[in-house]
């Protein structure tokens, strides 16, 4: 590979790309995601490529990252020449053989795929190419368009443009898609302050969680006196049932890398850092190829675009301390040191890493940076909603059907990602609550279901937007047990620095578990609120002050749930095992015995084709016994 | 900042003047105002670790508590040293470090002298000594002594302070910063005939080539002949003899 000095080079390698992502023979993808993979898709990848040996095939096996809806992977599409592009979905090994028989015939009869594509986006480029001309073949009529489907209907994919689409390993796809082109009009016809001027004009703000206005911190770490000045793109992803960044990372780590280069050029860096935690191996494996590509090609290193600019980025990993995501934590653990925050009432803009001015971006929004930079601020100020412009990325999970990631447009309703994108509640459940935010966001009740889904109203409602994770619950949790979950979670993540987080989540903890377990009184209830409130005020950094968060939201929406722990001593959602019997509903029980084998102490009794018992004073209670039974006749009270 | 420019502001209703960016703790302190803390020691930097120090500030419309031994002050603001919340933070500091460290006079009497009743809920623990974590050692040991013998190992409520691995420590020079530190003093640092035993580790003690006392470990005296150039002969007097 040699550089690419001028926009002429820059078009070869485009031409070079787009013909490996629409080609003009067969296809056949596999997402190859952290998701993906979980759920097998390298055994797939693996026989795919063992059969295509097999028979001689001219075809191109090919990568890419995850596409959001992770409930169906593996996902393997295929992409044939003048034909809409297919998705099987839930693929094994066991069903390569029968799916490239399809393949090679050309048409679809046997295992029908998920989704069809007839199209490709190319946001930065704002076109769409076909996927084929003329109508949709016959037997592919049935199939329905990605863009039919609930899960995709309301997403606009800006940050995740690429994700899915392109092979993450390509730099030459990258840039098909339309990537570095926004790096070559940075660099070679806008100056410095104009760049800062389009992100303020577009209205973006940290993904990261704060909602910093990013425009307004480039200008500020630009304008900051001292050298050198770094750019440092924050991976630490560390929620749990988060993986937004990740899945960027992954699945198209060059929009995160060329953001980074604009806005180091904006702000006079030569030195860029990517923080991504190692406990991420394949972000990180991902990244380290994709910073490789970009030296080769001279988007990193010395006159990039012949420009005079020089810059460079080196990853740095972290151990996966949950404090690390915190700027000044993530400071000392690049220089070093043991990941704790420090005090700053200077901003990193002006003293950050090694005291200098750095500028902390998340990974989302420096993915976000290039579609702004080729479309305009402008155009991105026109998504999404007043003050929270353009798209979010969250990962919805939980007591929810539909389990990926979504992208949408900011100013989206709650109900419209927990109902529509994410297809309800399974098993015909009650929806209790969404957690928003992570551990230091907050529960929100049914009640606020129809909260616009942007910064201002997730924290007016008393939760937050945090980096993007959506947890959702139904009737069947806890309330307390989940702030305890919450808590348990921060205790440990607590980097032990400051005495309210460092003792105070300690005894919150504690204090919730003795509540799950019976132990609990109403005093204790008082106690947790005027010990949140410590948190709040008293906390050395961010992590402290919104660690009482999950308990405070709880509180305050599910407050009966907590008096029914440790007045009645009852556990309303049938959780806290030591506030709950299992006993057998007499009318319901047909005596099949079912329960009675599968129960681990030996606590049910019975003859057969008659009501079982069940013997509370050794029923360790499980939960087996209503698990297993057919009939709904264990019932919790 | 302009350093060395005088700004004017308001504690607790009273008016006071100070250089521009002097520590806000340091300027009631010289106005007599009363701030407890645990984790601040003239001789080391600061980190904000006990929280004992928080007061409430406004500044233009703005009011928060801010951590007054590392906030530098600014003109106009209005600080209030004995607010509901900052009480409320102050009282849940000491409570939890008592039920920490039951054992400690120090914090006791600093509790009953702040009026602060333990808080009957949290369980006394009975493992973690008088250390209350609050680092000055570590900070001693690394700033003042250079020789960073000591620091913190796990995290969250498991921290602990100490030699790498709680084995004896090949950089420690026996000098006893840490204890003569330690607030709370939870460090030991024994004394017996002619030997310095300290974190688990005894040292031999130079005795005075004058009057005779013991009076440093040999391995701080290298320590110091090697920082200095002075040839350790000329170290084996005592301060009091030289």
């Amino acid at each position: 590979m040699s550089k690419i000095n001028t926009l002429e080079d820059l078009n070869k390698a485009a031409k070079r790309g787009l013909e490996a992502i629409i080609p003009s023979k067969t296809k056949i993808m596999v997402g190859m995601a952290t998701s993906g993979i979980a759920s097998g898709a390298q055994e797939v990848y693996n026989a795919l490529a063992e059969e295509i040996k097999k028979r001689k095939l001219d075809v191109i096996l090919s990568k890419t990252g995850a596409m959001g809806m992770d409930c169906i992977e593996p996902l393997v599409d295929v992409l044939q020449p003048n034909k809409p592009r297919l998705a099987y979905s839930k693929m094994t090994a066991k069903k390569v053989p029968e799916v490239i028989d399809q393949i090679m015939k050309g048409a679809v009869n046997g295992t029908k795929p998920a989704y069809r594509m007839d199209e490709e986006e190319f946001i930065c480029l704002n076109e769409k190419k076909p996927y084929f001309k003329g109508s949709i073949p016959k037997d592919m009529e049935g199939i329905p368009s990605i863009w039919d489907m609930n899960f995709y209907k309301k997403q606009m994919k800006l940050a995740t443009r690429n994700c899915g689409l392109i092979n993450f390993e390509s730099i030459d796809e990258y840039i098909a898609k339309g990537g570095y082109f926004s790096l070559y009009k940075a660099l070679t016809k806008m100056k410095p302050d104009e760049i800062v001027n389009e992100i303020i004009t577009s209205g973006l703000r940290g993904r990261g969680g704060g909602g910093f206005p990013t425009g307004w911190k480039w200008d500020e770490t630009r304008k900051a006196h001292g050298e050198p000045k770094f750019v440092i793109c924050n991976g630490d992803e560390g929620d749990p049932g988060a993986y937004m960044d990740r899945s960027v990372m992954e699945g198209d780590p060059h929009s995160v890398i060329e953001g980074m280069i604009i806005g180091a050029f904006a702000m006079g860096s030569s030195q860029g850092f990517i923080y991504v935690r190692n406990e991420y191996p394949l972000a990180v494996a991902n990244l380290q190829r994709a910073i490789e590509q970009a030296r080769e090609y001279g988007f990193l290193g010395k006159n990039i675009f012949n420009s005079g600019f020089n810059f460079d980025i080196r990853i740095g990993k972290g151990a996966g301390a949950f404090v690390c995501g915190e700027s000044s934590a993530l400071f000392a653990s690049l220089e070093g040191r043991a990941g704790e925050p420090r005090i700053k009432y200077i901003h990193a803009t002006h003293k950050g890493l090694w005291d200098k001015p750095t500028n902390l971006n998340n990974v989302e929004t420096w993915a976000n940076v290039p579609a702004i930079i080729s479309r305009g601020g402008k155009w991105f100020s026109s998504i999404g909603c007043k003050n929270n412009s353009g798209t979010k990325v969250f990962s919805v999970v939980g007591k929810i059907n539909n389990i990926g990631l979504v992208e949408v447009p900011m100013g989206i309703p709650l109900k419209d990602i927990v109902y529509e994108i994410g297809g309800g509640i399974p098993g015909g459940k009650k929806f209790k609550a969404v957690q928003t935010g992570g551990p230091s966001g907050g529960c929100l009740p049914d009640k606020l279901i129809n909260t616009s889904v942007d910064f201002d109203s997730l924290v007016q409602a008393g939760s937050m937007m945090g980096s993007g994770g959506m947890i959702v619950m139904d009737e069947s949790t806890c309330m307390v047990d989940i702030a305890r979950y919450f808590i348990d979670f921060l205790e440990f993540e607590s980097c032990g620095k400051c005495v309210p987080c460092r003792e105070g989540v300690y005894r919150m903890n504690s204090i919730l578990h003795d509540i799950c377990d019976g132990k609990g009184t109403e005093d204790d209830i008082k106690l947790l609120e005027s010990m949140s409130q410590g948190l709040v005020d008293g906390a050395l950094c961010a992590l402290g002050s919104t660690a009482a968060n999950p308990v405070l939201s709880t509180l305050k929406y599910f407050r009966d749930e907590y008096v029914a722990h440790v007045r009645d001593k009852k556990c309303p959602a049938g959780v806290c095992k030591a506030l709950i019997r299992f006993k057998v509903d007499e009318k319901k029980c047909t005596g099949c015995g079912v329960c009675l084998k599968k129960c681990p102490s030996v606590c049910i009794t019975g003859e057969k084709k008659k009501p079982h018992a069940i013997d509370q004073t050794i029923c360790i209670k499980c939960g087996v016994c209503r698990e297993s039974c057919k009939f709904d006749a264990i019932i919790v009270e | 900042m302009k350093v060395g420019e005088m700004v004017n502001f308001i504690i607790d209703g009273k008016k006071v003047e100070a250089e521009e960016g002097a520590m806000l703790l340091d300027v009631a302190r010289q106005n007599g105002f009363v701030i407890q803390t645990l984790c601040t020691h003239e001789s080391v930097g600061r980190s904000g670790a006990c929280r004992l120090c928080v007061v409430e500030v406004k500044s233009g419309k703005r009011t928060r508590i801010v951590t007054s031994c590392m906030y530098p002050v600014t003109e106009g603001i209005e600080v209030s040293t004995k607010t509901d919340r900052v009480m409320n933070v102050r009282r849940l500091v000491m409570q939890l470090l008592m039920a920490r460290c039951p054992e400690s006079e120090v914090i006791r009497d600093m509790a009953a002298e702040m009026g602060i009743q333990p808080e009957p809920r949290f369980k006394p623990e009975t493992d973690k000594g008088k250390c209350i974590l609050c680092r000055l050692c570590v900070r001693a040991c690394q700033e003042t002594v250079g020789v960073s013998a000591i620091g913190s190992s796990y995290r969250g409520h498991d921290k602990s302070v100490g030699p790498p691995f709680m084995e004896d420590s090949k950089a420690c020079i026996g000098c006893g910063a840490c204890a003569f530190i330690c607030p709370t003093e939870h460090i030991l640092m024994e004394a017996t005939d002619g030997k310095r035993k300290i974190w688990g580790r005894t040292f031999k003690m130079q005795a005075c080539e004058k009057c005779g006392r013991y009076f440093a470990p040999v391995d701080q005296l290298k320590f110091i002949s090697q920082k200095t150039g002075t040839p350790l002969t000329e170290l084996a007097v005592c301060m009091s003899c030289k």
